[in-house]
Formats: C-alpha cells, sequence, structure tokens
C-alpha cells in the first residue's frame, strides 16, 4: 500500500484549516484565494486517488481474499473492547475515492463562476472541504464506528451548505428539515450498529461478515440489525418514507446540489450497503426489504418528477428515483449493479445539476421551466450537456446511463420478481419523459418570461435598456429561488452564456456521460465490474431483447416529452385536467410531506399536550399532594410544639436524653 | 465512714441536677451560661473518681488511674472556649435585642 493514500481524505480537511485560517486571521471572506486553495487540495486528492486507483488495479484479485485493511491502529480501549480506527482501499473504496474527488473538483472549479462576488464565498469553500473530507473519511472508512462518526459528519455539513444562505428562511427550514429527517433514519443505524456489535463485539466489517458467514450470526436477529442498518441508509440515500428532505434540499446553492446528489451525501447510504453487502447477504428478509424499498422509490420518485415545475425539483426527483434503482440492483443481490449505477449516475446527474445551475444563473435566478423556453440559442453549451445528461439519464445507448441501468433491469429481471421488474421498467419510461420534458421546456420553444417579472420591470423603473443592472425589485420577486447572491443583476429574457469556469466542467462530465458506462460494457469484458466484485473478468452479457425493450420504452417516454412540450401536437393541460386527482395526487407529493405535518404537528403534538397535562397535572399533583396532605395532617398539630422558648427545647432535649439513658441501661448486656 | 465512689457520684448527680434546673428555668441567658458550666464540673466529678476507683486492665497499667484526669483537663479547655463563645454570642444578642432574657428571644417560633 502506497503511504500517500493517506493523504486522499486529509488534503481536503487541510483545504478546510487553510481557509478558516484565512477566513479568521486573515480576513479573507471573498477572496479568490479560498476557491483555489480548495481546487488545489482537492484537485491533489483527485490525483493522488487516482494513483491508488492504478496501484489497486495492479493487485492481485480474488474473490476470496479478504477485504484489506490497512493502517489500522488502536483508538481507545473501553472496558475490554478495542475500538480501532483504520483504512480500506479495497477496489470499491478505490474507485468511490475516484468519483468523490473528482465529481468535487469539477464542482469547485464551477462554482468560481457561480459563486463569484457571494459575501460568503470563503465560507463556502470552507464547507465544501468539510463535506468531501467526510465523504471521502466515509469511504475509506474499515468499521461501523468509524463509518458512524463520519457518516455523521456529512449529515452536518450537508445542513450547513444547504442553509448556506441562512437568511432565507426557507433555506434555513430546508436545512433542518434535511438534517432531521436523516436523523430520524441514522437513530435506525446506530441501534444496528449497536445489536451487531453486542452480537460479535467488534465493529469490523469483515470480523461481522466472517461471524455471517460462519453462521455464528444469523436469522431474525441478524435480519432486525441490518434493517435499522439499512434504516440509515434510507434516510441519507433518500429511500421512501424518508425521501421529503431531499427536493427541499435545492435551497442550497446548484453546485452543492450537484455534490450532494452526485457524490457525497445521498451517494453515502448506497455505498455503505454496498460496503456492508457481505453481512446483508446473511439475511435474505433485509435484502428483501432493500429491493423492495428500492424498487418502490425508483417508481414513487419518478410520478412526481413528472409533473414538477422546479428544473431542480425534478433533478431532485429523479435522483431519488435512481438511487431507489441502485437500492434495488444492491437488493437483488448484484453489487456491481448497484454500485456501477452509482458511479456513472455521479456523473451525468452532476451534470444535469451543474447544467441547471448554469441556467439559473444565466437567466438571473428562474427555476420555473415554465418561464424558460427557447434557452438553446442563448447557452448552446448549457443544452448540449444537458441533453447529453438527459440522453444518459433516460438510459439510451450508448450513453453511460444505459450499461449501468441495464445491468439492474437485468438483475430484476433474473430474480423472477415480476413487480419489481415492472416497477424498474416503468420507471425507465418515466424517466425518460420527465427529464425530456424539462429539456424540452427550457431549450426548445419561445422564452416565457415570468409575467410577475415582467410586470415588476414595467412599474419599477426598469425603463433604461441599456441598464443590465437597475432591476432591484429582481432580488425580492425571486425570493426563495436560487438568487439574492449577485447575479440577480439582468433583465428578465437576458438569458446569456456561463463564464468558462462553469461551462468547462459540464463539457467534462458531459463527456463522461456519454463514455463513463463503456467501463463496464460488454466492450471492455466487464472490466468494472471484474474489479468491484474482485475477480479479472465478469461475465458481462447484453441480454439483447431486455436491452431493445428498456431502450424502446424509454424513447416512447421521449416521443411522449416530444408530442407534450417540443411539438405541442397534444396539450399538456387538457391532458392533466383529464387526469386531474392523479396529477394534484404527483404535483402534491402524494401529500407524503402534509402526512408528515399531520404526524408531527398534530398527532404527535397533540400527545405531547396530553403528556405534559400528565405531568403536571398527574405526576406533579402527586408531589404535590404528599406534600399538602402531610402539611394537613402532622404539620399543624406539631405546630404547636415549636413554642419559640429555648428552656422549652432544652427540656424536650434532656427527657429525650434521659429516655435514651434509661433504654441503655435497661438493655440487658449481651453475652 | 470511708469516702467511697458513691459519694462522689451521688455529689455529682446532684451538682448535674443543680446545673440542669438552672438551665431550664433560668430566663438570663448569663445564668443559663453558668448552669451549663455547672454541669460541666459535675461530670468532672465523675470522670475522676471512676478514674481513682475503678479498676484497669492489666494491658493498660502504665495509664493506670490518669485516663479519666485527663478527660477532666480536656473539658475544662473545652468548656473555656466555650465560655468564650457563648459570651460573645450573648453580647451580640444584647447589641441587636437589648435583652438577655431567653423568653425575649423567640424568633424560632412558628
Amino acid at each position: 500500500m502506497p503511504s500517500y493514500v493517506w493523504l486522499i481524505p486529509l488534503l481536503p480537511l487541510a483545504g478546510l484549516i487553510v481557509n478558516f485560517l484565512l477566513m479568521v486571521f486573515g480576513g479573507m471572506r471573498q477572496s479568490r484565494v479560498s476557491g483555489y486553495v480548495a481546487i488545489l487540495a482537492m484537485g491533489a486528492a483527485f490525483v493522488l486517488s487516482v494513483l491508488a486507483l492504478f496501484w489497486a488495479m495492479g493487485q492481485p484479485r480474488s474473490t476470496d481474499m479478504p477485504i484489506p485493511v490497512v493502517g489500522s491502529f488502536n483508538w481507545y480501549t473501553a472496558g475490554g473492547v478495542a475500538f480501532p480506527l483504520g483504512a480500506i482501499f479495497d477496489p470499491l473504496a478505490v474507485v468511490m475515492l475516484v468519483v468523490v474527488t473528482f465529481v468535487s473538483t469539477l464542482v469547485q472549479i464551477y462554482s468560481q463562476g457561480y459563486m463569484d462576488g457571494d459575501p460568503g464565498y470563503a465560507r463556502y469553500y470552507a464547507f465544501m472541504c468539510l463535506f468531501t473530507m467526510s465523504m471521502l473519511g466515509l469511504v475509506i472508512a474499515p468499521n461501523f464506528l468509524q463509518m458512524y462518526i463520519f457518516w455523521e459528519l456529512v449529515g452536518v455539513s450537508s445542513y450547513l451548505l444547504i442553509g448556506f444562505w441562512w437568511g432565507r428562511p426557507s433555506a434555513a427550514a430546508a436545512a433542518k428539515k434535511a438534517f432531521i429527517t436523516t436523523r430520524v433514519g441514522d437513530l435506525g443505524f446506530l441501534i444496528g450498529i449497536l445489536i451487531l456489535f453486542t452480537q460479535t463485539h467488534t465493529f469490523d466489517f469483515a470480523k461481522i461478515a466472517d461471524a455471517v458467514k460462519t453462521g455464528s450470526l444469523g436469522g431474525t436477529t441478524l435480519a432486525i440489525a441490518m434493517i435499522l442498518v439499512f434504516a440509515g441508509a434510507v434516510g441519507k440515500s433518500a429511500q421512501f418514507p424518508l425521501h421529503a428532505w431531499l427536493p427541499d434540499a435545492m435551497e442550497g446553492p446548484t453546485p452543492v446540489s450537484a455534490l450532494i446528489h452526485a457524490a457525497t451525501m445521498v451517494a453515502a447510504g448506497v455505498y455503505m450497503v454496498a460496503r456492508t453487502m457481505p453481512i446483508f447477504q446473511g439475511s435474505p428478509e433485509a435484502m428483501l426489504v432493500v429491493a423492495w424499498i428500492g424498487g418502490f422509490t425508483a417508481l414513487f420518485a419518478a410520478t412526481q418528477g413528472l409533473v414538477m415545475s422546479d428544473i431542480k425539483r425534478v433533478l431532485a426527483y429523479s435522483t431519488i428515483s435512481q438511487l431507489g434503482y441502485m437500492m434495488l440492483g444492491l437488493g437483488l443481490g448484484s453489487l456491481t449493479a448497484g454500485t456501477f449505477h452509482l458511479v456513472t449516475h455521479a456523473f451525468f446527474k452532476a451534470l444535469l445539476f451543474l447544467a441547471a445551475g448554469a441556467v439559473i444563473h444565466g437567466t438571473g435566478g428562474e427555476q420555473n421551466m415554465f418561464y424558460m423556453g427557447g434557452l438553446f440559442k442563448k447557452m448552446p453549451v448549457t443544452a448540449l450537456t444537458f441533453l447529453a445528461g438527459s440522453l444518459a439519464l433516460a438510459a439510451i445507448p450508448p450513453f453511460a446511463g444505459f450499461w449501468s441501468k441495464d445491468e439492474i433491469v437485468g438483475a430484476a429481471y433474473q430474480s423472477g420478481n415480476v413487480v419489481l421488474f415492472l416497477f424498474a421498467i416503468i420507471t425507465a419510461g418515466l424517466t425518460a419523459f420527465y427529464i425530456f420534458r424539462a429539456w424540452f421546456m427550457t431549450f426548445l420553444g419561445e422564452r416565457r418570461l415570468n409575467p410577475e417579472l415582467v410586470a415588476a420591470a414595467a412599474h419599477g423603473g426598469y425603463s433604461n435598456g441599456h441598464d443590465g443592472h437597475g432591476l432591484d425589485a429582481h432580488g425580492h420577486l425571486t425570493d426563495g429561488h436560487d438568487t439574492g447572491h449577485g447575479h440577480s443583476g439582468h433583465a428578465p429574457g437576458d438569458a446569456h452564456e456561463s463564464p468558462l469556469v462553469m461551462t468547462g466542467p459540464l463539457i467534462v462530465l458531459a463527456i463522461l456521460a456519454v463514455v463513463a458506462g463503456f467501463i463496464g460494457s460488454p466492450l471492455f469484458h466487464g472490466a468494472f465490474q471484474g474489479f468491484v466484485a474482485g475477480s479479472q473478468e465478469a461475465d458481462v452479457a447484453i441480454d439483447v431483447p431486455l436491452a431493445a425493450l428498456s431502450t424502446g420504452i424509454g424513447l416512447l417516454g421521449i416521443l411522449i416529452a416530444w408530442a407534450f412540450y417540443g411539438a405541442h401536437w397534444l396539450s399538456a393541460e387538457a391532458f392533466t385536467a383529464k387526469l386531474r386527482p392523479i396529477y394534484l395526487l404527483f404535483l402534491n407529493r402524494y401529500y407524503v410531506d402534509d402526512i408528515y405535518g399531520w404526524l408531527v404537528g398534530t398527532v404527535l403534538l397533540g400527545l405531547s399536550h396530553g403528556f405534559a397535562w400528565f405531568d403536571r397535572a398527574i405526576v406533579d399533583g402527586i408531589v404535590n399532594g404528599v406534600a399538602w396532605l402531610s402539611y394537613a395532617i402532622f404539620g399543624r398539630v406539631l405546630t404547636w410544639a415549636e413554642t419559640g422558648r429555648m428552656p422549652n427545647y432544652a427540656l424536650g432535649f434532656f427527657v429525650g436524653v434521659i429516655i435514651i439513658a434509661g433504654i441503655v441501661v435497661g438493655i440487658p448486656v449481651g453475652h | 465512714m470511708t469516702i467511697t465512689l458513691t459519694h462522689f457520684l451521688v455529689l455529682s448527680g446532684i451538682i448535674f441536677s443543680i446545673g440542669l434546673f438552672g438551665v431550664l428555668a433560668k430566663r438570663n441567658v448569663v445564668s443559663i451560661l453558668m448552669s451549663i458550666e455547672m454541669m460541666f464540673n459535675a461530670v468532672n466529678i465523675t470522670l475522676v473518681a471512676f478514674s481513682r476507683y475503678l479498676p484497669v486492665p492489666a494491658s493498660n497499667s502504665a495509664a493506670r488511674g490518669l485516663n479519666g484526669q485527663v478527660f477532666a483537663l480536656f473539658i475544662i479547655a473545652v468548656a473555656a472556649a466555650e465560655a468564650a463563645v457563648a459570651l460573645a454570642i450573648i453580647l451580640a444578642v444584647y447589641r441587636g435585642r437589648r435583652t438577655v432574657s431567653v423568653e425575649d428571644v423567640n424568633l424560632m417560633k412558628w
């Protein structure tokens, strides 16, 4: 093991520390230096990750080889149990390191353009470093304890970044929502870890997996423990029923959304399940839960993506849906399918988010797709890269998403579970539809301006056509959207292409969205799958009828999207009017948020009021009642003994002494 | 007539009872303090008498007859300190309330 691998998680940490020092002692809150420091740290970590990848590819591989843990040392010992820290650099971890550092580097480069002029520029980069460092620490964790520590660090950094513009109440609320919702799952994760610990007296993945293999751990205990562990992944990876935080997490800056959705936050849940796959495989029940939750979430989220009007929310639901695919793949026992999709998804989802950010940036903070349109002419690079990402997401061959999604669909087919297979296939069609709906609405047709903005421009003194920065009302009116940080000074309709620091990462990611899938395709004999699974070559075969079916459904989805939003052969308004109940169900997100609001706001609060009354009236009442009774019965009588005359007290004292003396003298001396 | 241990104990008992009566019946705090001193001395007499008359275990022959007397000396010393403290308190009470009668110092009454 080359020693430089230790630097991979430490470099972002160094970036964080340097940035904080610059902020605290240098007063550099808006300096471009912060960005350079972060990009340098992240870029170096990426280079080292690639070196580590090449090193790992040169190692002999076999499926029987135990997970190589390097540099494990004892953190502390308590109660005779040692708590070690360490690092894993097996193929899975190395692949993840490369993906995380790569996406993070590109996002940070892109952010230079997006966050330009933000008052919290340095703080932004410091948090981004913290976020990446947490994720890298999570990736190399060899045991549950260490993973849990970084797991929570990922959670807190996401809280800091989603609530980055904390001055906006909606951002503060979204940050809290993300943190608290994931905490619900984390509680299950923690209990699951502790159950495993009480059974095996170790946190180590490999040792627990051995216990499962030898049969000393299994049955109901293992099933319960792993379902609880999976609850953590449900929260982190925004699976049903803990998915509600992810669409709201759009309140953060768009590059943060890209990082959360592609590499750091939501990938953590999938990665954890992949990492603990040998333990999950000891419990078919837990695997079934993973597969069902994943399959259901894929379909459930895709249906909501169909009707969203906010471009970032469409992408958010598509992320939830794609994560559901990954969980489905993992739950069906295909480690490679789930991981492969995680990697390809990281590239094309980062691309889609950064492209969406470029659209929002270029239109002065507009996020509503109904107020976009015709942007292809204004921002061709963004439009084409977005198209590449969309094709990858829609799993059209030969784009990256096709190869990985095809594996998951294939796994669902081979499992023989008809319902899950149908979930996967229907979701494929829905995915293609909603992402191309977004693309057609954003980039084709004519520009539809937000009527409120136009009215505001007319009344707000925006008469001078040359003054591109004269629209003060702009920032107010789009409040709640992605503005308020310096690039809101454009006239409505005055869309422009983004600077090179933003389009550059888009182009790089677009190329990857096209070619990244080949590493796991039959063309390369499944090099990726073989590497991750630990064998030389994996048997990757494309089931041609199945691939044709899923591709055909994807193309059908695109066609329908074209019919509605591209060519306007069909009227979306008339169609939704016919299916109004279903449309409203999707639009209101299945009322999940309302149900949670009702559960917490009405049921829980009502119960709490009841318990508070019980505490005050019954518990406190008993205490107070006892005190009152003792006063009423004894206190009033004994009051008369307190004469205040000292001789009386002295008399009582001596009488007592005499009585005691009498008792002592009277007791016969013992033998 | 020989003086026996009983005589001393009876004398001590009489003095102790006089002191006790004084503590309980007197109103002037200074008188009460003096009565307490009498009770101390009654106890001292008892200790010295026991020290003189009671047989001492053979194992402790070196300290024969001295234990009780040492005790009495300690009590005298402690009583002196106690009298000083008590007088100081009485003075303080007198300055505050212009009285040394226990009848009038009754803040502890209900």
